[in-house]
């Protein structure tokens, strides 16, 4: 059945040059890819992914050395001129980005951008193009598509602009799709659609398509063979079943036993890889992974593994590769740790309440005389409250007004209508030094660590600046921090280092070091984890849980991960266009969702695992996320609701009238006429 | 867990690379330690005195050497006039050598006031916004209209009997308001940014987050701005000396001195052609180690020139 591959990458090798020494971007890689397959390429940021296939359209900048050869029909495309390469470009090989709003020109509509590329490799007259696109657009679930190639790109959401990219990207049937993290920039359930559409693109044209990604549950649905990149190498790579059921590089291991899945019914603590990915300027010597390794010896720091054979199909790049299966069996590699049950205080003390929150932006209109033509309903009477001890989830898709929430929790200010009360205190009654004391218990971690410091302040200031605001005499401050970045997995003596020198997920520990500076009672978390590398998220969500049983704490977390939330929370909130549309403990919620939403949404999750996503029933919802400027009437989800579709029309039209509340369903609440 | 810290360079290192990587930015600073040397070390080159004129009656030496008629020497090595002397036989070069050092006092001292003001009330109006701002952005806007130059000559009068200080006050006065517009926008974005909210959720008072977490991390700017505005102060108060509105004799600045010169430039250049060509290569060395310093700071600001 081995068929011929249709591109082959030979011993490729990129660097750069840059001001700290040369960049190794992609290190001696070899990689066939054969007709009609979806590969998925995986990696963390800095693993030369993006690069890799950037090379193969000949994309790269004019500062970079390669070397090797990259082989198409018979030609090495490396020896291409940028001109004969243009000629392959679109037509042979098509690329999608990951920003579908700067991959699109805003000033030409998306009919005529479909038919440039066209006309540029197809002799066809300008009208047919036009039509074609029309016919393209439509093949990609664009509604109305005819009327649609009129529209410019701002006039499409996230999702559709993306659509548009696949469309310009199968135009010209290309026999290989290079999709560099396509579903990135995008939400949970248009993410779900855009990869049924990559995967329905590829049947289509019979495309092969190159998924570059950092997230392993998106290659386990749709990839048929991946390959994992590490330090500029393809460390992994064979079947997709085969390298997630049976994985031979300790890299790999660690990586799919470090993500927390949606569906797993009890918590195992994450295995959590040491250290964080090496910097391509400075790779250590021998194998890449070799210092974080846990199953390192001396022959690591010597030798670079090659691909070599794991089995049939599979090939393996570690100095270790046949001790690795009896490591993993004898539990010596990543071993299985229970989470130990912290016993919740019977009494289950509200510590933080939100009661019919509302916050509403006001829409402006006219240059001189401002006139407000309408508002915003960031959030819409939503209701909540903390429980002493517990970690409370925010659930949501982008624009749902989680983070909108936390914004409004931590101003400490009177809501514009509605109340907040922490620990018994109404936020509107407060004076200015209960507010300042109040500071002291509530304390936020953001989700950007790259942001959330002060690039000009030493670590160890930045985490005695909240001591500041209080007296604490600066000797207590040092010795607190020193404390705290123990406490957070940091050598102390690192304090006088700038933010830069760290890595993401060190900048983490150390946002949450100064979050914990005070002792606080609460701790707001704010997609803590979303904006690190996957195999030191793990680490951090480690670090949360240990430091909630430690010190219990209590957390309110948002994210619109829901596997993270799985881990983490007890009890979750899942919110939908400002509003609450279902509450409850987190094993009831995710296990037996009762809201339409919260079913697709947990159904459009990607699982890590390849068996399971190719037998799980998906619920694709159609359709983005309405503007929050004009809501839509009755339940605001019945325009994408799939329970509605099912019912009769007088059962719909009470969707679209009425406004359901939160009704008790066991022990959760359920905002919908028809739950099941 | 083992700390890896990245072996790479600091940003302060990565900064002096570039700077000095740069030839015209470079020779802009080799310049102007050649002239601040040269205002600095100028008086003990010679004998003369810039206001001989004082001492006349007591050197009678000097008076000897050069007396009035003796006026109007070629700049020579042989009597050490190195610039040659004026129509009152003083020596061109010590001259020259004051009115660098003032100017250069002037443009500097004008140069840390202004941006001061400006970062001051740029942050300020851009961190709190509202109704500070608008009060703010209002008085900027008034000082912008109003045509500084013709103020300063008019009150030259006033400020020209109680000394320079005065002049040095007012050019900042009239100099900060492009910056503080610039500052404010920087400070608007900045404000948005995580650390900045991190530091408001923690209490931290307005005026120390302004210090703190904003003016470090608008720095680079305002030191670009900074050596630039020394350049363009320098030319403001030449400008004003130069018609009179300025520095006052008996005290000189190049301004003052090209002023004198130029009605003889043709028959006696070395009058002014000193002072004129040191002015020149000042303010063009300001500009050019200025312009070093922000591709230095941001290279994205450069046009695609790293290989």
């Amino acid at each position: 059945m081995k068929k011929e591959p249709i591109l082959q990458i030979k011993n490729l090798s990129v660097s750069f040059p840059s001001e700290s020494g040369r960049v190794e971007a992609v290190r001696n890689v070899s990689l066939d890819v054969y007709p009609g397959e979806i590969l998925g390429i995986v990696g963390e940021s800095g693993s030369g992914k993006s690069v890799m296939s950037l090379s193969t359209i000949g994309l790269l900048p004019d500062a970079a050395q390669i070397s090797g050869q990259i082989i198409f029909e018979g030609r090495n495309l490396l020896d291409l001129n940028d001109l004969q390469m243009s000629k392959h470009r679109g037509r042979d090989i098509a690329m999608i980005f990951q920003d579908p709003l700067s991959a699109l020109n805003p000033v030409q509509t998306v009919g005529k951008q479909l038919a440039e590329a066209l006309l540029i490799h197809q002799d066809i007259s300008h009208e047919a193009a036009i039509k074609r696109a029309g016919e393209l657009l439509e093949e990609m679930k664009i509604p109305k598509p005819y009327e649609r190639v009129n529209s410019y790109p701002h006039e499409f959401s996230g999702g559709m602009r993306q659509r548009v990219m696949i469309a310009l990207a199968i135009a010209n049937a290309p026999k290989i799709i290079l999709a560099d993290e396509p579903s990135t920039a995008l939400d949970v359930t248009v993410q779900a659609q855009v990869l049924d559409l990559l995967k329905r693109a590829s049947v289509l044209t019979g495309a092969s398509v190159l998924i570059v990604t950092h997230d392993m549950g998106v290659v386990a649905g749709i990839a048929d063979r991946i390959a994992i990149m590490y330090g500029g190498k393809i460390v992994e790579d064979g079947p997709v079943s085969d390298v997630f059921e049976n994985p031979g590089m300790p890299y790999t291991i660690g990586l799919i036993r470090s993500i927390p899945r949606v569906d797993s019914r009890q918590k195992i603590r994450l295995a959590s890889i040491a250290g964080s990915p090496p910097s391509p300027v400075n790779l250590p010597p021998g194998c890449a992974f070799g210092p974080r390794c846990p199953a390192h010896s001396s022959i690591c720091d010597q030798k670079i593994p090659e691909l070599e054979p794991l089995n049939k199909d599979q090939r393996v790049a570690c100095n270790r590769k046949d001790d690795i299966a009896g490591l993993v069996s004898s539990g010596n590699l990543y071993p299985v740790e229970p989470i130990v049950e912290i016993k919740k205080s019977q009494s289950r003390n509200v510590i933080l309440e939100v009661k019919n929150l509302k916050k509403t932006f006001p829409l402006l209109k006219g240059q001189i005389l401002r006139r407000r033509v309408g508002s915003v309903y960031a959030v819409d009477e939503i209701s909540f409250s903390l429980v002493e001890g517990e970690c409370l989830a925010i659930v949501g898709e982008s624009g749902c007004g989680k983070t909108t929430t936390l914004l409004e929790i931590m101003n400490l200010l009177a809501p514009e209508s509605g109340r907040i009360v922490i620990f018994g205190k109404d936020m509107a009654e407060l004076s200015k030094s209960e507010k300042l004391a109040m500071r002291k218990d509530l304390q936020i971690v953001f989700q950007d660590p790259f942001a959330s410091l002060d690039p000009r302040l030493p670590i160890g200031e930045a985490i005695m600046e909240p001591m500041g605001v209080f007296d604490i005499s600066k000797a207590d401050q040092e010795k607190r921090m020193q404390e705290l970045l123990s406490l957070v997995g940091l050598n102390p003596l690192h304090a006088n280092s700038f933010p830069s020198e760290f890595s993401g997920g060190q900048r983490q520990r150390i946002a949450i070091a100064r979050a914990m500076a005070l002792n606080p009672k609460i701790l707001i978390l704010d997609e803590p984890v979303s904006a690190l590398d996957v195999s030191v998220r793990a680490g951090v969500l480690n670090l949360l849980s240990d430091l909630q049983k430690k010190l219990g704490l209590s957390y309110i977390f948002v994210s619109h991960d829901l596997s993270v939330v799985q881990h983490v929370a007890d009890y979750v909130a899942v919110m939908y266009l400002g509003s609450i549309v279902e509450s409850g403990p987190v094993n009831e919620v995710f296990n037996s969702p009762s809201h339409p939403y919260t079913q697709s949404l947990l159904s459009a999750v990607p699982v890590p695992d390849p068996k399971v996503e190719k037998f799980r029933k998906r619920i694709i919802l159609e359709g983005d996320l309405p503007s929050p400027i004009n809501p839509p009437s009755g339940c605001r989800f019945h325009t994408r609701c799939h329970v509605k579709q099912q019912k009769s029309p007088e059962d719909q039209a009470k969707c679209v009238s009425e406004r359901p509340t939160l009704q008790a369903k066991r022990s959760s609440e359920v905002a919908c006429h028809y739950s099941s | 867990m083992t700390q890896t810290t990245v072996q790479s360079l600091s940003r302060r290192q990565l900064i002096r690379r570039r700077f000095f990587r740069n030839r015209s930015a470079l020779f802009g600073l080799i310049c102007l330690l050649f002239v601040t040397g040269l205002a600095l070390l100028g008086p003990y080159l010679t004998p003369w005195s810039w206001n001989l004129s004082d001492e006349n009656g007591l050197d009678f030496n000097a008076f000897a050497e050069s007396p009035y008629g003796a006026g109007l020497t070629a700049p020579s090595f042989d009597d050490k006039h190195y610039f040659g002397t004026s129509q009152v036989g003083a020596d061109v070069f010590a001259q020259t050598i004051r009115g660098l050092q003032k100017s250069l006092l002037i443009g500097l001292l004008v140069a840390v006031f202004s941006t001061g003001i400006a970062a001051t009330i740029g942050a300020t109006a851009g961190y709190l916004l509202g109704k500070t701002d608008r009060l703010l952005m209002w008085v900027v806007d008034l000082l912008l209209v109003l045509p500084s130059f013709l103020i300063l000559a008019i009150l030259s009068r006033w400020y020209q009997s109680s000394g320079w200080l005065l002049l040095v006050f007012l050019l900042a006065a009239f100099n900060w308001m492009i910056t503080a517009r610039i500052v404010r926008s920087v400070s608007m974005s900045l404000r948005e940014r995580d650390f900045i909210r991190a530091a408001r959720y923690m209490g931290v008072p307005t005026h120390k987050i302004i210090a703190r977490h904003m003016m470090p991390n608008m720095a680079s700017l305002l030191i670009i701005d900074g050596t630039l505005n020394v350049g363009g102060a320098i030319l403001s108060e030449t400008g004003l000396s130069y018609l009179g509105f300025g520095v006052k004799a008996p005290d000189v600045s190049l301004g003052s001195l090209i002023a004198e010169g130029t009605a003889s430039a043709l028959t006696f250049p070395w009058l002014f052609m000193f002072s004129g060509g040191l002015l020149v290569i000042t303010v063009l060395a300001i500009s050019l180690v200025g312009d070093g310093l922000r591709d230095a700071f941001d290279p994205g600001s450069k046009s695609k020139k790293m290989s």
